[in-house]
């Protein structure tokens, strides 16, 4: 009945006691699902065309955090895909963007997907905060020696976290290193753009209709400059996924909403390419 | 130890042995109502549970030894999880969990000293009333496919018969737990109750429990919508406020 090995060994490794997480328990029963399992040998990348690049940005407001990335994936020269989504819900109070390649990247995303569902059936509750923080470390950790083959995956996460009743945001680095941002972050290669505009147009304690705004921006002015990064797609109305996470739970914009913010941003660009000016000098 | 008995023997003693188990416990009742499937169970503790989520649409039922079910469930829930994670999550269906699950207490049974006393039931929620399904596995690895209502445990004859008078196609959660507690009441059950329901119409993940405020305001709609029985009004358990399945 369509066991196939979900035998004897599988079977065992279920019944057993011990770990609440899924990835664990696939370490030990079923090593070959995971993701970069079969990565080894290949050697420099091999110079294969993967899809990769992007930009992925975060940011805290008043009350929350929100994410939002790019909908464009290259491979060398070609775009492999132009509504490709980075951005995800992990759980009801969390989300998490991936830049690097794509294969893996969306890999990384479902199992981590999966490691918060498992744990949260198995324990009752949902884990801390800063417990997903730490196993997504994990795995971008298990992933280094594909990153070390050229299959570099990064991501970003950012959640709310209900002990201080704020958004947070992670970032991470390829040996699974994780770093608190306060204010806003950016990954991908359009990143160093957007972050310039992040800076400049950021403020503290933003509501979250401007935070949404001020990335926008941010991720249109990384397109501008970074080929791997896609703008807005007025004509076939992709545009990015844009989230926000607050003590209300996940939420992903809807198609309109993300358009309005977008062509908001490009009116304005109409007037004024480079987009809105910072002041010289702060007025006290 | 005697120097040989024979197989039928040994079967007959192990089956006795899991039914004197189950009977001791308390009995739990699972039933459909129109938007989903019910699940009700005496439960004096409010964090060990019998009823459980396994996946986006299955859920999980047990009586009997609670080491043993959790075990079982914790396995049905990684079972669950390796399935949709290798395949897809539309992949994971509650017949392939509970003939799993047959095997596994199949096996349990003949091979080893002790049996499973544990009784279990393996629901999924369909699109529609026609597509719910139940299983439930008994202890030695039998599984029935059923319709309607389950009730699990010892005097699961008794709690049978108050369900079928009761019990009718397409009816409301109120009347539905209604139901269910008259057909508890009486069975020394104890007023605790754990209460959870696979709803249609919630998008993902379908398992909820049903406690605190909210199942407070079905019980005195349910001690209505009866002509009650017995202590029909059993208390609520005490309220999680992390429990797992809430919007």
């Amino acid at each position: 009945m369509g066991l196939d090995y979900f035998g004897e060994r599988f079977t065992a490794a279920c019944m057993a006691t011990g770990t609440s997480s899924f990835a664990d328990f696939l370490t030990t029963s079923a090593p070959h699902l995971l993701p970069g399992a079969t990565v080894g040998g290949l050697g420099q990348g091999a110079g294969l065309d993967l899809p990769h690049g992007t930009t992925i940005v975060a940011a805290s407001f008043d009350g929350g955090v929100m994410m939002a990335g790019d909908r464009r994936s290259t491979a060398g020269n070609m775009i492999a895909q132009r509504d490709i989504e980075k951005v995800f819900r992990s759980d009801d109070y969390s989300c998490v963007g991936i830049a690097g390649v794509a294969g893996i990247g969306l890999e990384l995303v479902r199992l981590f997907q999966l490691e918060l569902e498992h744990y949260e059936k198995l324990e009752g509750r949902s884990l801390s905060l800063e417990g997903k923080a730490n196993r997504l470390s994990a795995f971008v950790r298990a992933n280094l020696g594909g990153a070390m083959q050229g299959l570099v995956v990064v991501p970003l996460f950012a959640g709310y976290d209900a002990e201080t009743q704020q958004g947070r945001i992670f970032s991470y680095d390829v040996a699974g290193g994780r770093y608190e941002e306060h204010k806003f972050h950016s990954i991908g290669s359009g990143s160093v753009f957007a972050r310039g505009s992040l800076k400049k147009l950021y403020t503290d304690g933003m509501p979250a209709d401007d935070a949404i705004t001020v990335c926008m921006q941010a991720l249109y002015d990384a397109a501008d400059d970074d080929s791997a990064t896609g703008g807005p797609d007025l004509t076939r109305r992709i545009y990015p996924v844009v989230a926000t996470v607050t003590e209300d739970g996940f939420r992903r914009l809807t198609e309109e909403e993300a358009g309005g913010y977008a062509r908001a941003v490009v009116d304005e660009r109409m007037r004024s390419p480079a987009g809105p000016n910072a002041p010289l000098r702060q007025s006290s | 130890m005697p120097f040989y008995v024979s197989p039928e023997q040994q079967m007959k003693d192990k089956a006795d042995y899991a039914r004197k188990g189950i009977a001791r416990g308390r009995n739990s009742v699972v039933i459909q109502y129109d938007e989903g499937i019910l699940f009700v169970a005496p439960n004096p503790s409010g964090a060990l549970h019998k009823i459980s989520e396994i996946y986006d649409r299955i859920a999980f039922a047990a009586v009997g030894r609670y080491n043993e079910y959790e075990n079982l469930r914790v396995a049905g829930v990684r079972y669950a999880d390796t399935r949709g994670y290798q395949y897809d999550r539309a992949d994971v269906t509650a017949r392939g969990l509970a003939n799993w699950y047959a095997q596994i207490l199949g096996t349990i049974f003949t091979e080893s000293n002790k049996p499973y006393e544990v009784e279990i039931v393996v629901a999924e929620l369909g699109e529609s009333a026609a597509g719910d399904q139940m299983y439930r596995i008994t202890f030695d690895g039998s599984v029935a496919d059923e319709h309607g209502f389950v009730a699990m445990g010892g005097q699961a004859d008794q709690v049978s018969t108050v369900l079928k008078e009761r019990y009718t196609e397409g009816m409301p959660l109120s009347a539905a737990l209604s139901a269910a507690l008259a057909a508890l009441a009486g069975q020394g059950n104890g007023d605790q109750l754990e209460v959870a329901v696979l709803m249609r119409g919630r998008a993902h993940r379908a398992f909820r429990r049903l406690t605190g405020r909210r199942l407070e305001e079905l019980l005195p709609a349910a001690a209505d919508a009866g002509t009650g029985g017995g202590k029909g009004d059993g208390k609520p358990a005490a309220p999680e406020p992390g429990e797992a399945g809430t919007p």
